[in-house]
Order: structure tokens, then sequence, then C-alpha cells
């Protein structure tokens, strides 16, 4: 009996398959990246790339057409004062609100990006996922934004999880896919790895933290932790995997310390918006605050920018 | 036995904390025989950049506290004050008062504190006012407070001018950032320990220490300030606190009272801090023979 167990847990793919994390180790190691000193040139083209990473996002029940079309105002225009910034990357909404949200930034570079797959929790049929997939995409998504099914991941039915993710990608066609692995109920680091790992080998594009509706977030750890599996991916294939911390990164210094971690680790070709975004909806007016105190020496206040 | 004597560390209120300044640097101002009084933190632009930042969070809910309520707290420093004196009085003593002026001071200090108190939930109805206007409307005016409001404490005393030119920003329902006596800090720190001990909530009072020409700067210029009391002497610095204020036309006060008289108080100090709302309501006649209210 004993034998067969340890058996058991030597062919398990998944201990094969994905590194075990030092916890210990990423702390410190994420320790230091917060602790580059950044001169003033540098910050404020940081600032200015990370504004244009951000994808603004709109994902409550009490949504209506009225506060989307806002915010795609909002992404379109994220302070007029200021006349050369950037745009947002994307914005980020409710299958129900994508064509609203179509019809406002057509024709501009901002994209829309739709959650699907039942977000936020992900408890719903197969079918219902890719209808709701696909009506995203027919409504004009660029992006899907999908959920793994946490419970399936943590009782072990990873090829549950494989496949489903596959699916989705297949229905997805040319739109690219972001993943998200709800790293708030992963529990431990290691199951981010393993969830990261299932996430790229299926058909990721992207691989998101998390959907915002739970604590923790996106922090430094876990986006430590992904990035590592996304290295490891391209050292291997040579292939490409985006990132998207979400939830929680909600100041510039948080953004600025996120995009040292990626240069640090992926390197210059992953600090654009095709390969990096912040899923967030307040760090945008931080950020502008941020760049508009470092052009005119004064401290900003909320009051002078528009409302989130 | 000889003993080592310890000498204070005074730490910087933020936020309903006592941290060191950010900057790391501190200043050791002498008393009159040329002693150090203690090591004091010389705040730093982003000390005071921080302590506006606590006391924009606090602002919610400190002025949408029932006023009642917001003068029962301020009571209650006069209270914790009271059960402080002897540290007040030996610290002025040690600033170099007598110890007949330290215990005036600090007596009329705890009186000033309870005078405001007891204006906290009285104002309004006395500042406030019902207008005859010449149509079907309700018209009324109300106070509401400016906002986050910094403070530069007069320079030659420790504790009463302190709190003579603070309690009514508060009890109006600001809240403020303090700069503290430069060569008299001792008392602010105290004094932000006993508003810590009472009731005040975090982030409605936050005392820094440093230099004015340093911190002047960055308070008047900061966009999220809406008004700064100036209790210093200083015109020129003045001069350059009301042109900085232009930036987002934040209201300047500058009072020079001797603070030491009893009769340094009053209500209009309160009022200096509040801006006036008046309301339109369409209703029919009021107080005429018809008015059915």
């Amino acid at each position: 009996m004993k034998s067969k167990l340890v058996k058991k847990e030597i062919i398990h793919s998944d201990n094969i398959f994905s590194p075990s994390i030092d916890k210990v180790g990423v702390e410190e190691r994420v320790a230091r990246f917060q602790s580059r000193s950044i001169k003033n040139e540098s910050k404020l083209q940081g600032l200015k790339i990370a504004l244009n990473m951000i994808d603004l996002t709109t994902l409550e029940g009490k949504d209506t057409p009225g506060k989307v079309k806002q915010m795609c105002y909002k992404a379109l225009h994220l302070h007029d004062v200021h006349p050369n910034l950037p745009s947002v990357a994307a914005v980020c909404v409710y299958p129900s609100m994508v064509r609203i949200a179509k019809n406002e930034v057509r024709g501009t570079t901002v994209k829309v990006a739709s959650v699907s797959t039942a977000f936020p929790s992900g408890q719903a049929p197969l079918d219902v996922k890719i209808r709701d997939t696909q009506f995203a995409l027919d409504e004009g998504a660029d992006e899907i934004d999908m959920v793994i099914s946490r419970g399936k991941f943590l009782s072990g039915e990873y090829n549950f999880v494989f496949d489903e993710i596959a699916k989705i990608k297949e229905t997805c066609g040319k739109a690219r896919l972001k993943v998200i692995l709800e790293t708030g109920e992963l529990t431990t680091l290691d199951n981010v790895r393993k969830a990261s790992d299932i996430a790229i080998y299926a058909g990721a594009d992207f691989i998101k933290t998390s959907t915002g509706k739970i604590q923790p977030a996106a922090t430094m750890q876990v986006t430590y932790t992904m990035l590592m599996a996304i290295k490891d991916y391209y050292d291997k294939t040579g292939i490409m995997i985006g990132m998207k911390p979400a939830g929680g990164i909600s100041t510039s210094k948080l953004a600025l310390h996120n995009l040292v971690m990626v240069k640090e680790i992926l390197g210059n070709a992953w600090l654009t918006n095709e390969w990096f975004r912040f899923g967030a909806s307040s760090l945008a007016n931080d950020i502008l605050m941020q760049i508009m105190k470092m052009e005119t020496g004064v401290y900003q206040s909320s009051d002078y920018f528009s409302i989130d | 036995m000889s003993r080592l004597e310890i000498l204070k560390t005074y730490k910087i209120y933020i936020g309903g904390q006592f941290p060191r300044t950010e900057s790391g640097r501190f200043y050791s101002p002498l008393d009159k025989k040329g002693k150090p009084l203690g090591n004091i933190c010389l705040s730093s632009r982003k000390d005071v950049r921080n302590a506006i930042v606590a006391a924009r969070k606090a602002f919610g809910s400190w002025s949408e506290r029932a006023a009642f309520n917001r003068g029962q707290i301020l009571y209650r420093i006069a209270e914790m004050l009271e059960g402080r004196k002897e540290q007040f009085i030996s610290e002025l003593i040690q600033q170099g008062s007598t110890k007949k002026n330290a215990e005036e001071e600090v007596n009329l200090s705890i009186d000033r504190i309870v005078y405001y108190a007891g204006w906290c939930d009285k104002y309004q109805q006395v500042l406030s006012s019902v207008n005859p206007v010449a149509s079907s409307h309700f018209n009324f005016s109300v106070l509401e407070p400016t906002g986050v409001v910094g403070i530069l404490a007069p320079q030659n005393t420790s504790l009463i001018g302190l709190v003579s030119i603070m309690l009514p920003v508060i009890c109006g329902g600001n809240t403020c950032v303090v700069i503290a006596s430069e060569n008299l800090p001792l008392c602010a720190v105290t004094f932000a320990e006993v508003l810590n001990s009472s009731d005040v909530p975090g982030g409605v009072v936050n005392i820094l220490t440093g230099t004015n020409k340093e911190l002047n700067e960055t308070l008047s210029t900061h966009m999220d300030v809406n008004a700064i009391v100036y209790g210093g002497d200083d015109l020129e610095a003045l001069k350059q606190i009301q042109e900085n204020a232009v930036l987002n036309v934040k209201r300047v006060f500058s009072y020079s009272k001797d603070w030491s008289k009893a009769d340094s108080q009053d209500l209009y100090m309160i009022s200096d801090t509040q801006e006036i709302k008046t309301t339109w309501h369409p209703i029919e006649n009021i107080g005429g023979s018809s008015s059915s209210y």
C-alpha cells in the first residue's frame, strides 16, 4: 500500500512538470526590486510606460452603459490639461458591455477586453463558458480574460483545467486570451507556478493574477512567480507570453516596482503593452498625479482629476 | 552613582502614528543655558506630503461626525491635558518659562480647549442663517468645513499658540497638518501624545517638527491643502505663502495675537476655516400669515 502511494507521487505529472517555489527566496528577491533608486527622468518615462499598459477596468454588478461610456472617455482623455500623454492599453468590461465599449473606442489604439467564462467564479459548465466567450467575441471584444476553475484545480483535476483553457483558446481564434489564475484562492506559490504552467501550455497568450474580487490579489511575490514561469517557457521554446497583474496595484510606486521586476526578469522586450498590462481602476489617476507633480513641481490633489 | 541622562527623541505625528521623519534627520534646539532640549525630527517635504494624505483621508469621517460628538472629543483632549499637566509645565520650564508662567500657560491651554469644545455644536446655529428672498424659496446658508488646513504654529510659544490656532480649525470639522514652533517644539510633540490618547481619530491632526523655511513651501504649494493658517510673524514668509496659495486659491489667514490673553479666542476663528453653502429650496411662504409651516 505504502509503495503504491510513493509511486503515485513520483509519476504525478505536475511534480515533475513544475519546479517547487522557495517562498523565502522569492520574498528576498522581490524586496530587492523595491529598493532600486530610480532617477527622475527614468521615473517619468516609467510612469508614462505604465500608463500605457493599463487595462482600465470596471467589473461591477452596478455597471451601466453610462458608466462604461464614461470610462471609455477617460481611457481616451486621461488628463487633457497635459497634451503629451499616452492613452491606456485597453478597457476591460463584462461581455454585456462590450458592444457599448467597442463603439466608444472604435478607431483608436485602445482595445476592448472582455472577461468571460462565468467571471469571476468560473462556476459554470464548459458549454456555457464557450457561449459566454463567443458572445463577447461576437460583440466585438479584442481580448478575452477567462478565469480558470479553481475548485477543479485545487482538487487536483489539472487535466480538466488544461482542457478547459485549450477549448476557450480554440473559441478565441485570433483574439488574445488572458488566463486569470485567481492566485488569492490558490493559497501557495507552488500552486501559482503550477497553474501558470498549465495555462501557458494550454495556449494562454497572457497569464493574469486575479479577478480583483479576492484579496490578496497581485502581490509582487505572485507576479514574480508567474514571470519566472514565463521566462522558463520562453527559454525553452522561444515563445513570448504576456503578463497581467491585476487588483491591488493602485499606486505609481508599486507600478514602477513591477516594471523594474519585469525588466530584470524578462528584459526590455516585455516593456510594452503588448506583453505587459496592469489591470486597475484607480492606478491611472495616481500615475497622472505623479506625472503632474514631476512636471509642475507641486503635489497634486484628486480634486483636479477625473473621478474613477 | 551618577547616571547618563536619556535625551528624549521626539517623533512626529502622522495619521495617528508616531514615525520618525522619513529623511532620518534631526536637530537639537538648545535651552537658555546652551544645553540641548532633545532630539527633534527635522521633517522633510515627503513628511509633509504624507501628513496631507493622512489628513485628507481623515477629513470625510471627521467632518461628517455629529457636532456634539466632536465636542465630546475636544473636551476629552482637555481632560487628558489636565492629567499630564506636570509634564507640560516641566517642558515649558525647560524651554525657558518661569514656573508661574508655565502653570498659567498650561491652565490657559486647557481652558481654551474647553472653550472650543463648547462651540462645536453651537457655532452652526449662531453663524448660519435663513435669508429673506424675493421668490418662493426657502433660502438658507450653512457652514461647511473648508477641508485640509495647513497650520504654521506661532514661533514664540510652545503650547498656547499651537492650541489657540489649531482648536478652532478642528472644532469646525477640518483636518490639519501642523508645523510646530521651530525652537520651542517640545510641547507640540507631547501634545500629539495627548491627542493620540484622547479620542481624536488618527489623521485629524498631524504634527510635524522642523524648519518653517523648508516646509512652508511644500505646504503652501500643495494642491490638496485648502487653507493655510499662519501664526508666525515673518512677513516675508507670509508673502511667499500667499503667493503660493494662488495655485489652487487656498484661503490664507494670518493671526498675530497675544495668545496668553484670555480674550484671544473667538467664534470668528472657527468661521475663518468654514465655507458657506447657500441652498434655494422651492417652497411656499415662510413666516407669512398664509404659511402652512
